[in-house]
């Protein structure tokens, strides 16, 4: 028996009179799966989020959503929600009021709500009136909103938007749950640690077209030299080492002057090696971290090569 | 790899989109404002206003606001249908769809409903339905006011006649409903502008706009059949149900136009909204497509109402001549003779047995009597029974375009040249010193 798809997009374009939003793209989302979708302004990220919603229909290409090929616009299938630009509340009402609302609409109960409140943290501020709230827990009660349909495919345009730690912390845990309850979530953000924090897969956006897609594992080992914060007991020492290691360079300026900080740059193996000569010369690692995340690093490389082969 | 399958969505059904929509509304402290008020405010007013000496006798039934509570509703009518009535339909009708544009909504309501078509439907209900509360509840409130205020006094009419409390009751609530039409043709086109121009202000304002245009031409000397075609007359045609007999024929005819007005606006409002690109969040409405699509067959409709009413009716003068205004001045001062005869303990006299006549001329018989203007003359003969002697009255008229008219007694001072007169009871104002009466510019309705 083989793996499940929630979603299955094969070479779907999107234009928009001259612009083209989406150009051949492939995607595959498994049901149980965080899926990240990243990519600068512009890479055609909410486009993709809205015909996975059924906003509108590519004009080339198919998708299957859940199975269901999406035809015609608004006519994604049940288990599909979330939300795009914004989690489309109305101020005028009470975080319970948006929820019942939306409940009765969909000819549903209101039994889950007081759950949908509590799983995002909201639960004390349930009886007060959206236009009070700010980003976070708009960004909150619009994921409550969609928790209430129990869904098979979550779709969330930047969820973590506002979130102050607290908020990111309920949202992930949300996530998480749903993911392992089999639901699959594809979310877009400009937040890496994030991305690296929630998703197992991820797709990159550049100008409308797909510079990769598959496990965020196979991203961050990819050829690519990484910059690392090392943070030892003998500075020193830790720098000859380092200077000894071959496959690494130290990097002149951490742009801060911290003492007994180094950086190094390197390829994944040269990385390992360096750690296994710290241990060796009895020199304790206390921090050992990439500066900017391998998400980041492979993001920008492939967002940069795609944009000058325009 | 394999595919789940899960069940197709199928839209949600209008009436819970129409309960959605309603919780929506009524949840804006805007709105819950304009219940309290037209709830509350006519009443009030009326009942303020008719214990007053000085009463708005520029108003239609103004002047027996404090002779009988079913004045009240009628002077709210004719407030509402120049400035309320355009205003409650531009807060509610006008702001139903750009209310998502404003807070960005459109997407959630597109993926929970998926359906344009209930969508449009759910919104167009419920703004009619508000709507119509807020018209019942200035109509029910103002009743109430002059009612309690005032009491159920018997109503004079627009040609002097005494409409039971019963008749009146009646004719006020067929007043009120008739102006439901026009109000319908402007929510319609409150609908078209929310649509049309979405976030735009000139969105929410079009209604108020619209129907300050059309009382503006309503003011200007122009044939009867382009008057007729106008959308606003309906909120000026009740006036025919308060004569004997009602003057039905523009009443039915600019009610029939209000209802084509407001199919015709709100199915152009259905297909813009059909061809709308719901994919951009930074739509700030359709611009020059809205003028094409939405405001040029609004302009083809009055042109094709005209035609056929011109060809319909007599109806391509004033419909204010000469025959007209001798008829309604002396029928109404028939009927008040009586009630003054009736204030004065005098014996009472049929209309037959008076055969009031009026010789009417206007600007000194200078110029042709027809038409509006306020230098229309009237001299009013009269017989009563066993006297040999004629009786003659004056009147100075000042006739507007709609035919409504004032008129002013000019002497002799015993019969109408006083505003008051001495009744065994003490004094009384003198129902023949002023009143209001009604040319129907039509000539449909039976000479009676």
């Amino acid at each position: 028996m083989g793996t499940t798809l929630a979603v299955r997009a094969r070479g779907i374009s999107k234009y928009f009179g001259e612009v083209v939003a989406l150009d051949g793209v492939d995607v595959e989302v498994e049901q149980g799966r965080i899926h990240g979708l990243v990519g600068p302004n512009g890479a055609g990220k909410t486009t993709l989020l809205g015909l996975l919603l059924g906003l509108s229909v590519p004009d080339e290409g198919q998708i299957e959503v859940l199975g269901t090929v999406v035809g015609r616009a608004l006519t994604a299938p049940d288990g599909v929600a979330g939300f795009v630009e914004g989690p489309g509340l109305y101020p005028s009402l009470t975080a319970r009021r948006n929820l019942a609302a939306l409940a009765a609409l969909r000819g549903e109960g209101v039994s889950g709500i007081d759950e949908a409140l509590h799983d995002v943290g909201l639960t004390d501020v349930a009886d007060d009136r959206v236009r009070g709230f700010s980003l976070g827990m708009r960004q909150r009660l619009g994921l409550a909103a969609a928790l209430l349909t129990k869904p098979r495919l979550l779709v969330l345009d930047e969820p973590s938007n506002g979130l102050d730690p607290a908020g990111k912390r309920h949202v992930h845990g949300v996530l998480n749950r749903l993911a392992a309850d089999g639901t699959a979530v594809v979310l877009s953000s400009h937040r890496m640690d994030d991305v690296e924090a929630l998703c197992s897969e991820v797709t990159i956006l550049a100008t409308g077209r797909v510079v990769f897609t598959g496990p965020l594992s196979k991203l961050s080992a990819d050829n690519r030299e990484l910059d690392y914060r090392l943070r030892t007991s003998d500075p020193d020492a830790a720098r000859k080492v380092a200077a000894d290691t071959p496959g690494l360079q130290l990097a002149e300026d951490t742009g801060r002057q911290d003492n007994g900080v180094l950086v190094v740059r390197g390829l994944v193996p040269a990385l390992d090696e360096l750690v296994v000569r710290l241990v060796n010369a009895s020199i304790a690692v206390r921090e050992f971290a990439p500066t900017v995340s391998p998400l980041e690093v492979a993001f920008l490389d492939l967002t940069e090569q795609q944009e000058a082969g325009r | 790899m394999t595919v789940v399958d899960a069940p197709v969505a199928r839209p949600v059904p209008v009436t819970r989109g129409y309960r959605f929509e309603l919780v929506k509304l009524l949840s804006q402290w805007r709105i819950r404002l304009l219940v309290i008020a037209c709830w509350i405010a006519p009443a009030l007013f009326v009942a303020a206003v008719s214990q007053q000496s000085s009463l708005p006798v520029d108003t239609l039934f103004g002047r027996w606001m404090n002779a009988t509570g079913w004045a009240g509703p009628l002077v709210m009518l004719g407030f509402a249908g120049v400035y309320a009535l355009p205003l409650l339909t531009s807060l509610v009708a006008g702001d139903v769809f750009a209310a998502e544009d404003r807070l960005g909504t459109w997407r959630h309501l597109l993926v929970a409903v998926r359906s344009y078509r209930h969508i449009f439907l759910a919104k167009t209900l419920a703004s009619l339905t508000v709507i119509l509360l807020l018209v019942a509840g200035m109509a029910i409130s103002s009743a109430v006011g002059g009612l309690v205020a005032v009491g159920g006094q018997d109503l004079v009419g627009l040609d002097g006649h005494l409409l039971g409390s019963a008749d009146a009751f009646a004719r006020v609530l067929l007043a009120w409903v008739s102006v439901l039409a026009p109000t319908l043709a402007l929510a319609a086109i409150g609908l078209l502008g929310s649509v049309a121009l979405g976030r735009s202000p000139m969105g929410l304002l079009l209604p108020v706009v619209v129907a300050l245009a059309l009382d503006l031409a309503q003011m200007l000397p122009m044939p009867v059949a382009v008057r007729l075609a106008l959308p606003s007359y309906a909120f000026i045609a009740w006036n025919g149900l308060f004569t004997s007999p009602a003057q039905l024929g523009p009443l039915l005819i600019s009610i029939a136009v209000c209802l084509v007005w407001a199919v015709t606006a709100t199915a152009l409002a259905y297909m813009l909204f059909l061809r709308r690109d719901f994919t951009s969040a930074s739509y700030e409405g359709t611009g020059r497509r809205a003028i094409t699509a939405g405001a040029l067959p609004l302009v083809g409709l009055i042109g094709a109402a005209v035609v056929i009413i011109a060809a319909a009716t007599p109806a391509l003068g004033s419909g204010i001549d000469q025959d007209k205004v001798q008829r309604s001045v002396a029928t109404a001062f028939g009927h008040l003779y009586r009630l003054q005869a009736g204030q004065l303990n005098r014996p009472d006299v049929t209309e037959e047995q008076l055969a009031a006549t009026a010789a009417c001329t206007k600007g000194d018989g200078l110029i042709a009597a027809e038409g509006p203007g306020n230098d229309w003359r009237c001299v009013v003969s009269w017989h009563l029974p066993g006297v040999a002697a004629t009786g003659s009255a004056i009147y100075q008229l000042d006739i507007t375009s709609d035919g409504h008219y004032v008129a002013d007694g000019d002497g002799p001072k015993e019969v109408n040249g006083y505003f008051q007169v001495r009744t065994p009871a003490g004094d009384q104002p003198n129902p023949l010193w002023q009143f209001d009466g009604n040319v129907e510019l039509l000539s449909t309705t039976s000479k009676g």
